[in-house]
């Protein structure tokens, strides 16, 4: 079987373009995401060199707005979840020990989209930027409430809502590949309730994005039809309202929240364990509250607009809503902590990540309880302490739990160890900037720093000045992981990495040789 | 009872962390943590804010000290034998019930100040405040027993264009010192007053006026986007929506006189940072002459007394200019977001002066309307400004009856 | 291949998902009328009736115990040169009274416009209870160039208004629709 697939191998750009290989199409996933990743952080760096002082010096307002919103979009579609939606090719066949994903083909159209879809949305910045008359990028936030981006939206946002139509197209195969791959081709013996747990919230989180991404289409679908087609789905003076425009976002919005941590949660919770070398504490208890915070995520959606003006019993139920999913939530880091309680804890690389995801989320964590308070978040709202509470959960949380699985899985992806120096190095260094960039931010916030504000009144300078210092810091502190990755990845140095690579670790992926072999479990492997 | 012992918890907290809340400038703001403001409902929020802030710390602190602790304790060099268990039914019921208690706890206050918050009935003063790109306009419909009182201004950025146009705090790549001593140092020369210093981007030409003492309620909308209409020191936070009317009130304290700033917090496009909210609080003695005073201006009609001269038209132009179009057209006409004015055939061709009025009066595509905001005489005045200044000649003095037409 | 022999059991699977894809797209859609519907009931947004009240509920009687003060306030959208005013800026009204209210509508350009009412009312939890039997709003209004109108409105409070509610606003933003009613909505959405 295995000749028959190695006298077909394409080499070159070939094997990449038309690969249908679990491995490659997670390794492009992962690559394109890293590439996006840093897009975004060259914009968010263009917002703080605006801001580090006040006045405006750097970049036009307008200009200003374009960063925001694009950095946003890149980072939550293309860095973020490329990066969960790489590493579930990589290692959700290995997990269950199935030969590839369900639908290969699929899988490599549910890539191919991605590319193009930034390239369109990112056009417009570079068209904003060089062209004449600089027309425009987006500029309306990622969030794109209507009508600043309907009726009062430039030429550019047609890009972007096609756009967003490639992006949510790929989510939703992916989606569908992540399911059909989990109930179909488990190897035999592995029942639901031993799948990681990895596994368990990737599947969640499929069945989210299936739920919600239509639902974005549809969104951006009514602000094309507002735009050219004559509807008034949210202009007044047609019978539309611009408040529905934020209910159906954000029904979108809460659960795609959901979907960037939810893997984060099993990433984390597939490395404390082995470094704690002892089994994952409340391993059901771990699935329910993945399973009851994905169903709670679709009754908060409009705590994101309390100041919308809501009736009272509409606010009174999403603010309890809210508090309730710290219920879940809570059970799981309390869980982290009792895995690591009387283990016998080792400190490597992918294991200082998991231990800081699971202190500076827990930061996020609590200031998103406090913004559940209806009466205090309405001082909140679009202030910076929102700002601060998104980035802790989305940068601490959901990136270092990428870059904890990046270490870990490495040596199993490359077949040779990172290089410690600079995974120390990466490590501590983004460590302290991360707190030095979005720490203060809840300290302006308070104070009352309104979001998405390209000046600012001069209370606010000092602890601007330090945020600015803390992005540039963190922005050059991603340097050093490009170096590890193209040492272990393209150079093929370091320390050859052996089949458990680990002490001892958990799970079907050590079973197979380093680095992961083209093809794996041809032949199931057994569970018992 | 849980709600009177987070009351004293959070009056102490308040003490400790108060900052002056009317301060004349931002020296003396708080810079770290929410205000607890001036009005009874800001300061509910306010101690709301705290109990809630130092629940959360206490639950933080509990889990990053196990944490910790586990670090230190339960490394491999330590504990080289791990324990084995992984489940325990009894600790998960307990951590699962616990803050879900906890929770109820802490929304019995939060639904109290909730419900308070969301009482407009029985205002005295209603107040319309409609934002639109990149001001506010406030009109008071009704006061007391007067049901259509029919005063209303616009308010707009003080803080000179020239100024945010260049950076005001730039010592170098690393300045020493903090931005508070680098203004300080200078704050002999310069009043609290200037909008391009110590208020600066929070300073506006014309201020809401509002009574102490009486309720007042804020009727929200908006012309073109979605803006949000934030005062912190009241805890008014509402957005406006084209088309569409909210509500919020604010019943400021007669001992809470002074002035009052908040921002726009919904963004609405270039100049969202622009366009700040600044209120006075007036005793209401004060207040009832005021509205008094502009009652009978607004009931005389617009002042339509001829210009002199070209001199004497320029001169009131310039700073309708500066505060109204420069945003926009920028402060040497040079255009931004806005067409530039410098040099251009409108500006010079002395046949197109009936076009130049006709857009400043109604608009045209993305120019707004001026009808409202500026009377016949302000838009003649800025029409001879711009058609003369930036090496313009844009032809004749134009009259304010020329453009009342 | 071990993906042919699947095949059947993956199709079943994708199709239920497709299926439920699909379904979620026109969820989006549906969320329109759903939430039209929800505004009508629970007075969400202010928004009143949009379709006359043909019968008014048999034997209400007025509550002469209780009197609200309903203020009528206007504004135009910055587009629409018009002059409009509520002729009586408030009224006080006992709930189950039926009332009657006149707008004022005057075109001073040199063209027949079209208009389109939009009502507006705060408090939100007083919107279901504001009964209209009659309303410019209903319709779009033409009004010829140079020309004046005057626009009725008929109303009652349903007498279930909670009763802590003591004054009512209601307003009214004036759309020029005239280019969307002419079929030039591509002008409008190009502004």
């Amino acid at each position: 079987m295995s000749d028959h697939h190695e006298h077909h191998a394409p080499t070159g750009l070939k094997r990449w373009l038309f690969s249908t290989n679990h491995k490659d199409i997670g390794s492009l996933y992962l690559w394109f995401s890293f590439i996006m990743f840093l897009v975004g952080g060259l914009m968010a760096l263009v917002i703080r060199t605006e801001l580090l002082y006040p006045g405006m010096q750097v970049v036009d307002p307008d200009f200003f707005n374009q960063m925001t919103t694009v950095h946003g979009l890149v980072m939550v579609f293309g860095a973020v979840m490329p990066a969960f939606v790489g590493l579930a090719n990589w290692m959700i066949p290995l997990m269950i020990g199935a030969p590839d994903m369900a639908l290969p083909r699929m899988n490599n159209w549910s890539f191919w989209i991605l590319p193009a879809a930034f390239a369109l949305l990112l056009s417009s910045v570079v068209l904003s930027i060089f062209a004449d008359g600089n027309p425009p990028a987006p500029n309306f936030g990622w969030t794109f409430y209507a009508p600043l981006s309907s009726t009062y939206g430039p030429a550019s946002t047609d890009f972007f809502i096609l756009s967003v139509h490639m992006m949510g197209i790929s989510s939703i195969m992916g989606a569908i590949n992540v399911i059909v791959t989990v109930m179909n081709m488990r190897a035999p013996g592995m029942t639901m309730m031993k799948l990681p747990l990895f596994v368990w919230t990737w599947l969640i989180t499929a069945f989210l994005l299936i739920v919600v991404m239509p639902v974005l289409a549809g969104a951006v679908t009514m602000v094309l039809t507002d735009r050219h087609f004559g509807t008034s789905f949210f202009d007044a003076a047609g019978g539309g309202d611009p408040v529905l425009f934020q209910h159906i976002f954000w029904f979108f919005g809460h659960p795609e929240v959901y979907i960037m941590i939810l893997p984060a949660f099993g990433v984390v919770s597939a490395i404390i364990p082995t470094f704690a070398r002892k089994p994952l504490f409340g391993y059901a208890s771990m699935v329910y509250a993945t399973g009851s915070i994905a169903l709670l995520s679709f009754l908060v959606w409009a705590h994101h607009m309390f100041a919308v003006g809501m009736p009272l019993a509409g606010m009174l139920f999403f603010m309890y809503m809210t508090m309730l999913i710290s219920v879940p939530t809570g059970v799981k880091v309390f869980n982290w902590v009792a895995t690591m309680w009387r283990g016998s804890l080792t400190f490597e690389v992918p294991m200082k990540w998991a231990i800081s995801f699971v202190v500076l989320f827990t930061i996020g964590g609590l200031s998103g309880l406090m913004l559940a308070f209806t009466p205090a978040d309405i001082q909140y709202h679009d202030s910076y302490f929102v700002v601060a509470h998104f980035h802790y959960v989305l940068v601490p949380g959901a990136i270092f739990s990428m870059f904890a699985a990046v270490y870990y899985w490495l040596p199993k992806w490359t077949g040779v160890m990172y290089d410690r120096f600079w995974g120390e190095m990466h490590f501590w260094n983004s460590l302290l900037s991360v707190n030095l960039l979005f720490f203060p931010m809840h300290f302006v916030g308070l104070a009352g720093m309104p979001r998405r504000y390209a000046d600012y009144a001069l209370q606010f300078a000092d602890y601007n000045f330090w945020i600015s210092i803390g992005a540039f810091w963190f922005g050059i502190s991603q340097l050093f992981l490009l170096w590890v990755l193209i040492k272990a990845c393209f150079l093929k140095k370091g320390e050859k990495a052996t089949m458990e690579v680990w002490d001892n670790p958990e799970g079907l992926e050590w079973t197979v040789p380093s680095p992961a072999p083209h093809h794996t479990f041809d032949t199931p492997p057994i569970i018992k | 009872m849980p709600s009177t012992l987070f009351h004293r918890a959070a009056a102490l907290l308040t003490t400790l962390m108060l900052s002056g809340v009317a301060a004349a400038d931002w020296t003396q703001r708080s810079a770290e943590n929410m205000r607890p403001g001036v009005t009874a409902l800001s300061q509910d929020v306010y101690s709301l804010h705290m109990t809630v802030l130092w629940i959360c710390t206490a639950i933080g602190l509990l889990v990053f000290g196990l944490i910790t602790w586990s670090i230190f304790a339960h490394r491999k060099s330590k504990n080289p034998v791990p324990a084995t268990f992984h489940e325990n039914i009894v600790l998960e019921v307990v951590w699962t019930i616990i803050p879900f208690f906890i929770l109820i706890g802490m929304a019995i206050p939060a639904t109290r100040v909730l419900i308070h918050m969301e009482d407009t009935t029985e205002a005295e003063l209603t107040v319309r405040v409609t934002g639109s790109q990149w001001k506010w306009h406030y009109e008071y419909l009704a006061y007391e027993d007067d049901n259509n009182v029919g005063v209303g201004f616009f308010s707009n950025l003080a803080t000179d264009p020239a100024v945010w146009e260049r950076p005001i705090l730039s010592g170098g790549l690393f300045p020493v010192g903090s931005a508070r001593s680098r203004v300080g140092a200078e704050r002999e020369a310069l009043s609290a007053e200037n909008p391009n210093t110590f208020n600066y981007m929070l300073e506006v030409d014309n201020k809401l006026m509002l009574p102490a003492g009486q309720k007042v309620r804020f009727l929200i909308t908006a012309d073109d986007v979605l803006h949000s209409f934030w005062i912190p020191d009241f805890s008014v936070k509402k957005d406006a929506i084209p088309g569409f009317v909210n509500e919020s009130w604010a019943k400021i304290p007669d001992d809470a006189v002074g002035i009052y700033r908040g921002q726009c917090a919904e963004l609405c496009g270039r100049l969202h940072a622009f366009m700040p909210i600044v209120v006075e609080v007036v005793p209401q003695d004060e207040f009832t002459a005021w509205l008094e005073e502009q009652k009978a201006a607004s009931a005389e009609g617009p002042d339509m007394t001829p210009f002199a001269d070209l001199d004497e038209a320029m001169a009131m132009g310039e700073p309708i200019f500066q505060r109204a179009c420069a945003m926009c057209h920028g402060a040497e006409g040079q255009g931004g977001i806005g067409l530039p004015l410098a040099g251009t055939d409108l500006m010079n061709n002395s046949d197109r002066v009936q076009e130049n009025i006709d857009i400043l009066v109604n608009g045209r595509g993305a120019m707004p309307s001026f009808r409202a905001q500026l009377s016949p005489k302000e838009i003649a005045a800025v029409i001879n400004f711009q058609r003369h200044a930036f090496g313009n000649d844009g032809g004749d003095l134009i009259q304010p009856d020329d453009v009342q037409q | 291949m071990s993906e042919q022999e699947l095949e059947p059991q993956h199709r079943n699977i994708v199709r239920k998902l497709v299926f439920a894809v699909v379904g979620m797209f026109g969820f989006a859609f549906a969320m329109v009328p759903l939430y039209e519907v929800l505004c009508e009931v629970t007075g969400l947004n202010g928004k009143t009736n949009s379709r006359a009240i043909t019968q008014v509920p048999e034997g209400m009687v007025a509550d002469e115990e209780r009197s609200v003060l309903v203020q009528f306030v206007t504004r135009n959208d910055p587009n629409m040169p018009w002059a409009f005013e509520p002729m009586e800026h408030s009224v006080r009204v006992h709930p189950g009274e039926i009332k009657a209210v006149n707008f004022r509508v005057r075109n001073d350009t040199d063209q027949d416009m079209v208009s389109q009412a939009i009502p507006s009312l705060v408090p939100g939890q007083a919107a279901s209870h504001f009964k209209k039997t009659q309303c410019f709003c209903f319709d779009q209004q033409p009004l010829a160039a140079n020309s004046e109108q005057i626009m009725p409105m008929i109303f009652y409070l349903d007498p279930a208004l909670p009763k802590h509610l003591t004054t009512i606003t209601l307003s009214y933003t004036l759309f020029d629709i005239t280019d969307r009613v002419n079929g030039r909505a591509g002008e409008v959405a190009a502004r």
